[in-house]
């Protein structure tokens, strides 16, 4: 047991001479260690032809090195007790392990080694990317609300590599080759595209000195030039309508917006990106905030509401986003406008005490209860890193959320929330052949 | 937006523990006859709770499928004379997280909140609890809306697989019976259902209070008796129905437009505290629940490459719960995906397993242990499901010993009299065929 009730441990910042980063957050609460790896390499940094390649990889990571067999990695994991998985994003690409922390030894010998030393051979990637082409079936082609979200982020980013779902085209998974992913991999995973961070029972210095011992050794590599990619500005609405089999419509708006800058200390609107969060909350914090207490509890005009803003992104580029699905007997298009004339009501009449209030208290709040995840933790700061943001951000950030203004409310949504600045997606629910009989009744053998 | 590699399965069976269990658990019961579980704990100044029932879907009939699910729910939305959005904006005023869960066992509202803050959120707790009005105008527009979800899961190939799965395994059981309900039955639910169901099965003698964290044992037990002493004072809620074994095999073909097949096949399991308990859930890592080093992950994925994901597990339940295997592949592999999960399943029941899988699956179950409880959240579910299940206190205690003592011979013989894969229940919606 902790002593010192309350006390958080503080996060300490360590670089090797080769450009990777380690940051490490004690926390003594349980005999455990969370250790990630992020790779600042997503689907943001994928061209045309090639989209899905930074998973791909993902998954051709666990399948060998010079050293290691085709899912010996996963076992070698597995028999300590540990737990492991990966992810890619748009922005990075992040490997885990959950484990007891006299095995964190294991896990910085395990990444160095496929840091430097993936082996990709035809064979393994043949039958890897079929397992690809099934998860997007599973994931994508099979839901009609991820179809219409690929369709929405296509319409809304037409220059920007946000446009391109991170699984990939169906197209180009087909006709990717072995040589993409090891080419990926060159280009990518290299220590000083690497940030380590390690949150648990363990002592930073002694993290940083097994860092050292393992990754101290890898090469720096130039990595690819990163042309900056700026998304031309929307000159007016965009829409889309996706058909699938399925019930219930569904539509998705998004207006472009800020995010947080590297830079953004300082500047006259650096408050913006911290209003659009507040604002998010006001219209869907809870079962009580705006959206759903109007239009799904008082008008049932919807079956379910919802607003989300996300204010850090590597891209720098952000959505605000409305979603809904309306009541049976009411219109896509009626939800549509009641969302919209709901941001109107707030552009007049901003929001009240109450309400900002309720979003600190949600804030203060989360500000303890996430510290009883080590993993959300490590997810925090790894992701800001990876983004190119300061860790510290995520420390000062309830300060900023408590600072904000009915103006400023008001402030961004007449600035962003506009038509002009909309993409809108919809789903038309297809029916399923009604005349079609069962191929086989239950029968018994 | 992110992609994974694999999803994870959120499925209670995963429960592991090793001796040296740091968790103390405190057990009483109060006047009322509510058991309570409390884990003291001051290192963050937080406290969770969680009040379960066993007012699951299981207390369901045919005519009254949904009625536990509504009930539920339906009490969060207006209760002491509170409507739903003085309840919601009471517990967002002070920042505290109110929840809550269903399963066929057991119904269960839960409570996070700042221990500066914990008066005022169990007030609000407890009204919910202790007197729900079931406003009949907030019962009239969720029924619309949970019959519009049923309408669209009756057109997704998931929702559609499990449902019909449930069903053919567990015939008239309750067991069988849809969850969410049809309909007709949400339809038919009326007030008085509701005040019949919260008086029969949210009774003080049946339920399970569970506290953690930043408070006393004497706080501890002012909160219990709080919560026992306003809840329904009837008697105790009964045993579920014993669960009747399939007497043969029974294979659905569901069509459905979707890319994919989505496969289901199984046959009732295992009840909590089974003496078979151990040896299946040993077994059943090597077979198909330790991720990616199972034998049908290795054999279905790794080699094959036919399958995202394919899942083996037992959910151990009040009665036998289901045996599961699952997996979604393109719809023209189907055939050939289901041959190889079932030649996979047949050799692994006809001749066991090696000794080397025996100690890799024992070495990854009990070196697990330390992260399964590393957090309150977690400690909480796992306090949550002795309390519920009314199994040891030292469960956690003994665990790894119980896995340690799981022999080849042991595994072999459970699977063998537990699983009649003769008799064997198959869903596949979206067969090419």
């Amino acid at each position: 047991m902790a002593s010192t009730a309350f006390a958080e441990e503080p996060v300490q910042e360590f670089e090797l001479d080769n450009g990777l980063k380690l940051i490490v957050k004690e926390d003594h609460r349980s005999p455990v260690v969370v250790s990630q790896v992020w790779y600042r390499a997503g689907s943001m940094d994928e061209v045309n032809g090639k989209t899905g390649v930074a998973h791909v990889l993902e998954h051709m990571m666990f399948k060998g090195t010079k050293s290691i067999e085709p899912g010996q990695f996963s076992r070698l994991i597995a028999e300590v007790g540990g737990k492991e998985n990966a992810f890619t994003g748009a922005d990075y690409t992040c490997y885990f392990q959950q484990l007891e922390k006299s095995h964190l030894p294991l896990s910085f010998k395990l990444e160095a080694d496929r840091m430097a030393n993936l082996v990709i051979t035809d064979e393994e990637f043949a039958k890897e990317i079929k397992v690809v082409m099934e998860e997007r079936r599973w994931r994508t082609d099979d839901k009609p609300q991820s179809r219409v979200n690929e369709q929405f982020q296509s319409m809304a980013f037409r220059a920007h590599p946000y446009g391109r779902s991170v699984i990939g085209f169906m197209n180009d998974l087909e006709n990717m080759t072995a040589d993409d992913a090891r080419e990926w991999y060159q280009h990518w995973y290299a220590p000083n595209n690497a940030i380590v961070v390690v949150v648990g029972d363990v002592q930073a210095n002694e993290v940083f000195a097994l860092a050292k011992k393992y990754f101290g050794p890898l090469k720096a590599r130039k990595l690819p030039e990163r042309k900056p990619q700026v998304e031309p500005e929307q000159m007016g609405e965009r829409r889309a309508v996706v058909k699938a089999p399925g019930k219930l419509p569904f539509v998705i708006m998004g207006f472009h917006t800020p995010t947080l800058s590297s830079e953004s200390e300082g500047t006259e609107n650096n408050w913006e990106p911290y209003a659009l969060d507040v604002l998010a909350g006001v219209l869907s914090g809870n079962k009580s905030a705006r959206l759903n207490q109007r239009l799904v509890r008082e008008t049932a005009l919807a079956v379910s509401v919802g607003a989300g803003y996300d204010s850090a992104t590597r891209g720098r580029l952000s959505l605000f986003e409305l979603v809904g699905t309306p009541s049976q007997d009411k219109t896509v298009k009626e939800l549509e406008e009641a969302l919209l004339a709901e941001i109107e009501k707030i552009k007049n009449d901003g929001v009240t005490q109450t309400e900002l209030d309720r979003v600190k208290a949600a804030v203060i709040a989360a500000d303890v209860y996430e510290r009883d995840s080590m993993f959300y933790q490590g997810m925090q700061i790894g992701q800001l890193v990876t983004m190119g943001y300061n860790w510290r951000i995520s420390k000062t950030y309830p300060e900023k959320l408590k600072a904000v203004t009915s103006q400023q409310i008001q402030a961004v949504a007449k600035k962003y929330l506009n038509r002009d600045n909309m993409t809108v997606a919809t789903l038309d629910p297809q029916p399923i052949d009604p005349d079609a009989e069962p191929a086989g009744q239950p029968h018994i053998h | 937006m992110k992609t994974i590699r694999i999803f994870i399965l959120l499925v209670c069976s995963f429960v592991i523990f090793n001796s040296h269990a740091a968790v103390k658990i405190e057990h009483w019961q109060t006047s009322e006859g509510s058991d309570v579980y409390f884990v003291e704990n001051h290192d963050l100044p937080i406290l969770d709770m969680s009040v379960g029932f066993p007012a699951g879907a299981a207390r369901n009939t045919k005519a009254t499928a949904g009625l536990a699910g509504v009930t539920r729910h339906m009490m969060s939305l207006g209760a002491a004379g509170m409507n739903e959005e003085d309840i919601t904006n009471a517990f967002a005023d002070i920042g505290a997280e109110f929840g809550g869960s269903l399963d066929a066992d057991q119904a269960a509202f839960t409570l996070r909140t700042l221990t500066s803050e914990k008066e005022k959120a169990i007030t609000v707790f407890n009204k919910v609890l202790h007197k729900p009005d079931f406003p009949i105008a907030v019962l009239a527009r969720e029924k619309t809306r949970i019959i519009a979800g049923l309408q669209e899961a009756a057109t997704q190939p998931e929702s559609i697989a499990n449902k019909a799965f449930m069903q053919a395994l567990y015939g008239a059981h309750p067991y069988g019976l849809p969850e969410e309900g049809e309909e007709e039955t949400i339809n038919a639910i009326t007030q008085q259902a509701m005040r019949d169901f919260y008086q029969q099965y949210y009774s003080a003698k049946s339920a399970t209070i569970v506290l953690i964290g930043d408070i006393t044992k004497s706080e501890a037990q002012t909160i219990a008796n709080k919560v026992a002493s306003g809840l329904p004072q009837t008697p105790a809620v009964k045993a579920l129905p014993a669960v009747n074994l399939p007497v043969a095999a029974n294979e659905q073909k569901i069509p459905h437009p979707a890319s994919q097949a989505h496969i289901l096949l199984g046959y009732p399991g295992v009840k909590r505290g089974d003496l078979d308990y151990f040896p299946l859930y040993v077994g059943n890592y090597i077979l198909g629940g330790g991720g990616f080093v199972s034998r049908l992950t290795e054999e279905v994925r790794e080699k094959r490459g036919l399958v995202y994901s394919v899942y083996s597990y037992f959910i151990p339940m009040s009665e036998l719960g289901p045996f599961q295997i699952g997996l979604q592949t393109k719809k023209e592999q189907a055939s050939e995906a289901l041959k190889v999960v079932n030649d996979t399943l047949k050799d692994f029941v006809k001749n066991g397993i090696t000794d080397e899988e025996l100690k890799a699956a024992k070495s990854n179950i009990t070196g697990g242990f330390p992260m399964r409880l590393d957090s309150n959240k977690e400690i909480m579910g796992y306090v949550a499901m002795i309390g519920f299940y009314k199994l040891p206190l030292t469960y956690l205690d003994d665990f790894n010993q119980e896995v340690n003592k799981v022999t080849a011979a042991q595994i072999k013989d459970a699977f063998n009299r537990r699983l009649n894969l003769s008799h064997f229940t198959a869903v596949i919606v979206g067969a090419s065929d």
